[in-house]
């Protein structure tokens, strides 16, 4: 295992019941430059993460950094644990009965793991992007306006704006304007998967998190997709997961790769992509693990 | 890493030992299907048939005797020998108690469905043993609830009363209504509270939204639940009780449609007996456009479903 963090600033342990431990100060643990190619503090950091799932031992001794702005990609064989990962890093995971997570992942210094941490503000700060795209069961316009509805923005002017706003910044504007009114559902699933980036984006979150959120998508509506995390990453933090190894090279700054429940490797994407220093990472590159 | 290499002949001689078989197996397979085709459309043309044969019987009995005067007015000189009159009371009645109980088991199942979809744990012990509680309700016979009334209203020194009615049949309806609920919310994909939850979404606020999803399920729950309730004989028999005349408060007894049925068809009377055969048309008519009305406004309101 190379280029694993070696710090270890706190030690959390939480499980489905609700009951959270803290064993050291999760805040502590910011550990500036200790992860790839980065001067600046990190996003998120992982720390000691573990999870059980029914039983099994799915997640063992994660630990990353993921830098400020820019884009990560988890990448690795199916079945070893990136989904898993993704949903710890937003606390999707434990609403889940038999999930047990221990460790820490922290967001800007906060441990979220923490008793005290407000889930749904946390949740906020990072949008979503699903396999299939999911909208919600109301119009384009309210799928987009939802976000700010709940967190208390009543004006119909103001909500309007947003919205706008958004769909432009996903290019989905001159498609649906006419639109509005009509049910999500009836959109196009690249346009579905379109609309539920700018939905996540209308709540103004810091990170998206991205669970091959190209995988249901025809090569033109993958590419728009690609284009928008591009343009995105100068202003958010990508975390996404992906199985294709070139998407992974066109996209991303960093590059994480799991095997069976453990980080094998991870750093800037050049050098995990192309000079990996893992047999395993090596062997996977070339297609003879998938 | 194991690397499975596929011998590359020609197609269908890639494998071991399919060739020889394939004959044999094709007819077996046909005459397979043949029969279970053969099996359901004999089902359905029985299920059909009869179908038909209750609603002629009920039709060309009610038919002649459906008047104006039936649905307007209520029996004159007694529901059992009078001869004059109609069904009012009991049209009245049976309305006042389907709506009323349907009413008061969404005040119980609404919340009910909701914890347990939305705010619980999935999968939980309680959430578990709360579906089972409703799973043996739902499969208690109308009788029992209506005994189980009439033994309240004993203890309490009741007597025969429309509320008595509402109540013992919405207990009848709450398992029937929670658990046709329940499956339509377990429907709702996972990824649509994974949505909302990541917009930072509360419970609230996405069991709401798992509502508007579900909505359409709901409304062919509530009327499930209104054909059971408007159509149960038993549990209003010893609770709702029997009269001639339309109740005016919720004190008074109220007569219903399956008891008219049922009191009625045994009269000596012919006249009496017509009223039987009307209220059975008459009950199958409300049955009818409600079911019809669900579906309408069903479809309206699944329009935003995903
Ligand atoms: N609810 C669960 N119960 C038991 N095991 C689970 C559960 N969810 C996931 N797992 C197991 O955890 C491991 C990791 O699953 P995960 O979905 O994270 O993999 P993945 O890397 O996302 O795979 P893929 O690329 O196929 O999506 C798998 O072995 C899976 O079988
Ligand atoms: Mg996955």
């Amino acid at each position: 295992m190379s280029q694993q963090s070696s710090t270890i600033g706190s030690e959390v342990t939480w499980s489905a019941e609700g009951a959270a431990v803290n064993t050291a100060d999760a805040n502590a643990a910011g550990s500036a430059g200790a992860y790839p190619g980065a001067s600046e503090p990190p996003h998120l950091s992982v720390r000691n993460l573990h999870v059980h799932v029914g039983g099994n031992h799915i997640l063992k001794n994660i630990n990353i950094d993921i830098p400020n702005k820019g884009i990560t990609s988890f990448i690795g064989p199916s079945g070893c644990g990136k989904t898993t990962l993704l949903k710890t890093l937003n606390r999707l995971l434990d609403r889940q009965k038999g999930v047990v997570v221990k460790g820490a992942v922290l967001v800007d210094g906060v441990n979220i793991y923490d008793k005290e941490v407000e889930v749904t503000d946390m949740r906020k700060k990072m949008g979503l992007l699903s396999q299939r795209p999911f909208p919600l069961p109301m119009s384009i316009f309210d799928n987009i306006a939802y976000g700010p509805r709940i967190h208390g923005i009543k004006k119909k002017k103001q909500l309007e704006e947003i919205v706008e706003y958004y769909l432009r910044a996903t290019h989905l504007w001159e498609e649906v304007k006419d639109r509005l009114n009509q049910s999500a559902a009836a959109l196009s699933i690249g346009q579905q998967q379109r609309l539920c980036l700018a939905r996540g984006l209308a709540v103004e979150p810091e990170i998206i998190l991205g669970d091959e959120p190209t995988s249901a998508l025809d090569p033109v509506s993958t590419q728009r997709i690609e284009e928008l995390f591009l343009q995105l990453k100068d202003k958010y933090t990508l975390i996404l997961v992906t199985h294709i190894l070139r998407q992974a090279r066109r996209l991303s700054d960093t590059i994480v790769f799991l095997y069976m429940g453990e980080i094998i490797e991870y750093g800037p994407a050049e050098d995990v992509l192309l000079h990996p220093r893992e047999k395993l990472t090596q062997e996977y590159v070339k297609g003879f693990i998938s | 890493m194991s690397h499975l290499r596929i011998a590359t002949g020609a197609p269908g001689t890639a494998g071991p030992g399919l060739g020889s078989a394939r004959q044999s197996n094709r007819r077996r397979r046909k005459l397979e299907a043949g029969m279970a085709k053969g099996l359901m459309l004999t089902c359905t043309g029985i299920i059909t048939g009869s179908l038909l044969l209750i609603l002629w019987s009920i039709v060309s009995k009610g038919l002649p005797s459906l008047s104006w005067e039936m649905i307007t007015s209520i029996p004159g000189g007694g529901f059992y020998i009078g001869k004059g009159g109609g069904i009012l009371n009991a049209i009245i009645g049976s309305i006042y108690i389907s709506l009323g109980s349907v009413a008061l088991a969404l005040l119980v199942s609404v919340p009910v469905v909701l914890y347990i979809n939305a705010y619980a744990q999935s999968h939980s012990v309680l959430v578990n043993f709360t579906r089972l509680v409703f799973d043996v309700l739902f499969g208690i016979p109308s009788i029992v609830y209506g005994a189980f009334g009439f033994t309240l209203m004993v203890a309490l020194g009741l007597r025969a009363s429309l509320w008595a009615g509402i109540l013992t049949v919405a207990l009848m309806v709450i398992p029937i209504l929670t658990r046709a609920m329940d499956e339509v919310f377990k429907l709702a994909p996972p990824e649509l509270s994974d949505a909302t939850y990541s917009l930072g979404a509360t419970r609230w606020e996405t069991a709401k939204v798992l509502l508007r999803q579900s909505v359409s399920g709901i409304v062919t729950a509530i009327l499930l639940s209104f054909g059971r309730a408007i159509g149960d004989a038993a549990t209003v028999l010893f609770t709702a009780g029997y009269t001639d005349s339309i109740p005016t408060s919720l004190g008074q007894p109220a007569a219903t449609l399956p008891l008219a049925i049922f009191f009625q068809l045994g009269s000596p009377i012919a006249e009496v007996r017509n009223r039987a055969y009307a209220a059975a048309v008459i009950l199958t008519v409300i049955v009818l456009i409600i079911s019809l009305a669900g579906k309408y406004f069903g479809k309206r309101l699944s329009r935003y479903k995903v």
